[in-house]
C-alpha cells in the first residue's frame, strides 16, 4: 500500500504545533523515531528548551509477559519538569500503551503544567483512552496488526514510514 | 548439559558465575545497566518494573554493602524487600539451606539474592528449584565462598568500560590476595570473556592458586614489573578473616611489599584508573593518598554497581 511521505506530513505537523507554542514550550521525543521527529520539530519550531527523549522499556506494560525490551536507551530531560508546557512526540499512535507509559515516566521527573502529544500518523487501534492533539494523518483503513509501522532515517536525515513484519 | 543460569530460550534465568557465560550476555547485561545509571539522577529515583515482586536478600554470611546494594537496587526498581540475615536465625536452629529456600518459596518469593561462605550454595538452590519445578523463581549469587561474586565483576566491568571504552586493547592487573578471592575469580573470568588480550595478576606465591595460569593470566611477583604500562589496577580486599595460619608476615610488611603507593602506581599508564571492590584496608593493600587520588573510581565502581544490579535484577524477572 502507499504510504504517507513522511516529510510533508512532517511540514504539516509543524504548522499545527506553531501556534499553540509558548516561550518555554518543550518537546520530549520517543525513541527513536520520536526522537527524530522531536529534533526536526524542535529545529523548525525555533523552540528555546532544550530537547527532551524517553525510552519508554522500563515503563512497558507487557514486562511482565514480554521481559525487558533488548538495548533500552538512555533517558534524559535536560529542563526542569515542573510547570513547563510539554508536548511528547512520536512517530506513529497506535495502542497508546507507549503514551501511557512515557507520561508515567514524564511524571517521574516533575508536574508539567501540561501534556500534548504528537503524532506523524494516527494508525487507529487504540486500547487506551489517549488521542494526539496534533497529528498530520489520520489513517482510516485499519492496517494489519501483525505489521509495525514505523518512521525510518537515511543517511541524509530524510525521514520515511515503513511498514515491516512485527 | 544445561547451563543453569539460562532458560531453554538463552535468556538469563538465574545470575550464578560469570564463569560459562558468552559474551553476548555479559554485554547485554552492561548494554542494559547504562541506561540504569540515569535514575540515580531523577527526582523519583523508581521504576515500575518489579512492582508486585518480593526480593528475599537470603546472606549466609555478613555484609553490610554488597546487602546495601542490592536492597537499594531492588527497591529503586519498586519490588518489595525482605532482608534475612540468616547466620544469625534458622540454620543456627538446625534447618537445612534447602528447607529454608522451600519457606521462603511459600512466603512467594520472586527471587533470592544469596550470599555463602560455601561455594556452590547459590547452584544448589538454582538447581533445586528447577527440580521442583519452580521456574519462576531467580537466584542471584552475592558471593560464594572463594567461587564467584558475579554482580561484582560486572559492575569492575561496566566501570572500566565507562572509563576506557573499550576491552580489546587494554592491559589489566589484579592485584592482592587472589587466593581467597571469589573477586578476582569473577573478574579474570569476565576480563578474558570480554577480550582484554591481558590480564596480569600480582601477588606473593603464598596468596595464588597453584592452577592460577591455567586461568589465561599472566603471574608476576613484582609491583613494579607487574605494573608496568597498565590501563587498570584492580585492588584486591586482603581478607583478614579468611586468614588461617602464616601466609604473611604482617598488615604491615605487605603493606611495604604489596601496597599499592603513588610510587608504585607510578609503573602504570598516566592515565590508568585504580579499582577496589571494598572495604579497603587503608596502609594495608592500599595507601590513602592512592585511594583518594585522582585516579581512583572506587566510589564511582559503588554508584555504578547499583545500575548493573537493576540490570540484571530486571533482566532475570523478565525472563
Amino acid at each position: 500500500m502507499q504510504l504517507p511521505d513522511a516529510e510533508s506530513m512532517l511540514h504539516t505537523l509543524v504548522e499545527q504545533m506553531r501556534p499553540n507554542m509558548s516561550a518555554n514550550t518543550a518537546l520530549v521525543g520517543i525513541h527513536t523515531g520520536g526522537v527524530w521527529l522531536a529534533e526536526r520539530l524542535h529545529a523548525a519550531l525555533g523552540l528555546s528548551q532544550p530537547l527532551g527523549c524517553i525510552d519508554v522499556s522500563f515503563y512497558r506494560d507487557d514486562y511482565g509477559s514480554k521481559g525487558l525490551h533488548p538495548q533500552p536507551q538512555r533517558s534524559g530531560i535536560p529542563f526542569d519538569v515542573d510547570g513547563t508546557p510539554i508536548v511528547i512526540v512520536d512517530d506513529v499512535l497506535y495502542t497508546g500503551r507507549t503514551t501511557r507509559a512515557a507520561l508515567n515516566e514524564l511524571f517521574d521527573y516533575g508536574r508539567p503544567s501540561r501534556v500534548d502529544l504528537a503524532v506523524l500518523v494516527d494508525r487507529g487501534g487504540r486500547e487506551l483512552p489517549i488521542t494526539a492533539r496534533y497529528c498530520a494523518h489520520l489513517m482510516t483503513e485499519p492496517l494489519d496488526c501483525a505489521k509495525n509501522l514505523q518512521l525510518e532515517r537515511d543517511d541524509s536525515g530524510q525521514l520515511e514510514l515503513r511498514l515491516i513484519d512485527a | 548439559m544445561r547451563n543453569p543460569q539460562l532458560n531453554g530460550h538463552g535468556e538469563l534465568q538465574h545470575l550464578l558465575s560469570l564463569d560459562g557465560l558468552p559474551k553476548s550476555v555479559l554485554t547485554a547485561i552492561l548494554d542494559t545497566a547504562e541506561p540504569f545509571t540515569e535514575v540515580a539522577e531523577r527526582e523519583v529515583k523508581k521504576l515500575p518494573l518489579l512492582r508486585g515482586k518480593s526480593v528475599f536478600n537470603v546472606f549466609f554470611e555478613n555484609s553490610t554493602r554488597t546487602r546495601t546494594t542490592f536492597e537499594i537496587a531492588a527497591k529503586r526498581l519498586s519490588a518489595d524487600v525482605i532482608n534475612l540475615n540468616v547466620a544469625t536465625s534458622s540454620t543456627k536452629k538446625g534447618e537445612t539451606l534447602l528447607d529454608t529456600v522451600d519457606n521462603l518459596c511459600a512466603m512467594q518469593a520472586d527471587m533470592f539474592v544469596v550470599r555463602h561462605e560455601s561455594s556452590g550454595a547459590p547452584y544448589l538452590i538454582a538447581d533445586h528449584l528447577h527440580n521442583t519445578a519452580r521456574h519462576h523463581i531467580h537466584v542471584v549469587n552475592a558471593g560464594d565462598g572463594r567461587h564467584a561474586h558475579p554482580t561484582q565483576g560486572l559492575l569492575d566491568m561496566f566501570t572500566i568500560r565507562h572509563y576506557k571504552k573499550e576491552f580489546h586493547n587494554l592491559v589489566v592487573a589484579i592485584v592482592g590476595d587472589v587466593l581467597h578471592s571469589r573477586v578476582a575469580r569473577s573478574q579474570i573470568a569476565a576480563l578474558t570473556t570480554l577480550g582484554v588480550p591481558e590480564v596480569r595478576v600480582i601477588a606473593p606465591k603464598t596468596l595464588l592458586p597453584t592452577d592460577v595460569e591455567r586461568m589465561g593470566v599472566r603471574v608476576f611477583h613484582d609491583m613494579q614489573a607487574g605494573l608496568k604500562d597498565v590501563d587498570v589496577v584492580m585492588m584486591l580486599r586482603l581478607q583478614n578473616e579468611r586468614m588461617n595460619g602464616a601466609l604473611l608476615p604482617s598488615p604491615q610488611e605487605f603493606f611495604k611489599v604489596w601496597g599499592l603507593t603513588a610510587e608504585k602506581l607510578a609503573e602504570a599508564r598516566a592515565d590508568a584508573i585504580v579499582m577496589h571492590p571494598g572495604p579497603m584496608n587503608r596502609g594495608v593493600e592500599i595507601d590513602s593518598a592512592v585511594a583518594d587520588g585522582g585516579q581512583a573510581v572506587i566510589l564511582p565502581q559503588v554508584t555504578f554497581g547499583i545500575a548493573v544490579r537493576m540490570a540484571v535484577m530486571s533482566m532475570l524477572a523478565g525472563s
